[in-house]
């Protein structure tokens, strides 16, 4: 129930960054200034708290995608479905601990 | 007291009539007008969300975490990027299944929560709209985009331009 609130709130996010952010590039189209300046706007701090939200959300929405797949389409994938969600969760917190320490420190520790 | 369930707002109830040898439930699996479009949904959202996870993974890995990261990212990255082939196909291959994944996904979602006919129908007419203009802007940025843009004559500055 839970993992399908949090599936359906992932993808609604992702969905409508990607039309920004297909709109944001689009700009290569208009001036390489135009670009480069709409692009610097998410290397501030602030946005690169945001970018770690929007990938901890994508990671959610695949990781339990694919718990999903596996529960409609392998034999035994309703019966392990509870550890599934809770092996979902462990490689989520894993990835996410090894995305934040990266990107947070690139993008907040100046250039 | 008797509960009343509504019929699936997604595809069409099927209406078999008396003596033709159909069944009449109203929530058959296929029929109606729309076939098995539903399952072909169901499908897709399955088989373009292994390959989501793997083109929007090697999206993350290349962009936000090789190298100096996200300042790296410019007009000139995309640039580099864009020269080659393999990357154009795979950001439009990103582009249309993502576009198409998520359309689906907010597809079901209105039907599940308007209740009303009208509300339903223009929200998908908002959708579907912003769909189109997406799919087909971002496909038309990848295919014609220009390292060294040029306005009235005048090359733009920090384009890459081959050297006259």
């Amino acid at each position: 129930m839970w993992s399908w609130v949090g599936h359906r709130i992932t993808g609604v996010v992702i969905f409508f960054f990607l039309l920004v952010h297909v709109l944001d590039t689009s700009l290569v189209r208009v001036s390489p200034e135009a670009y480069t300046a709409v692009i610097g706007a998410y290397k501030n701090p602030l946005m690169a708290l945001g970018e770690t939200g929007l990938v901890a959300a994508i990671v959610f929405h695949a990781f339990n995608g694919l718990r999903i797949i596996a529960v409609d389409f392998w034999k035994k994938g309703a019966k392990y479905q509870r550890q599934m969600l809770w092996t979902v969760l462990g490689l989520w917190v894993v990835v996410m601990v090894g995305f934040s320490i990266r990107h947070l420190s690139l993008a907040l520790g100046g250039h | 007291m008797t509960a009343t369930i509504q019929s699936p707002r997604s595809g069409k109830p099927s209406s078999g009539k008396p003596g033709s040898g159909k069944i009449q439930p109203k929530y058959r699996r296929t029929g109606g007008s729309k076939g098995n479009f539903e399952m072909l949904a169901w499908l897709f959202m399955r088989l373009s969300g292994v390959v989501l996870v793997v083109l929007i993974f090697g999206h993350l890995t290349v962009n936000l975490l090789v190298g100096e990261g996200i300042h790296a990212i410019d007009f000139g990255f995309v640039a580099g990027k864009w020269a080659d082939p393999f990357w154009q196909f795979w950001d439009l291959a990103m582009l249309w299944l993502a576009m198409l994944h998520g359309t689906n996904g907010v597809r079901t979602i209105i039907n599940d929560y308007a209740e009303k006919d009208a509300t339903r129908l223009w929200l998908k007419i908002v959708l579907y709209a912003a769909t189109t203009v997406i799919i087909i802007l971002g496909t038309l940025v990848i295919f014609t985009f220009n390292p060294c843009p040029v306005a009235n004559g005048v090359q733009l500055p920090g384009g890459f331009c081959p050297a006259p």
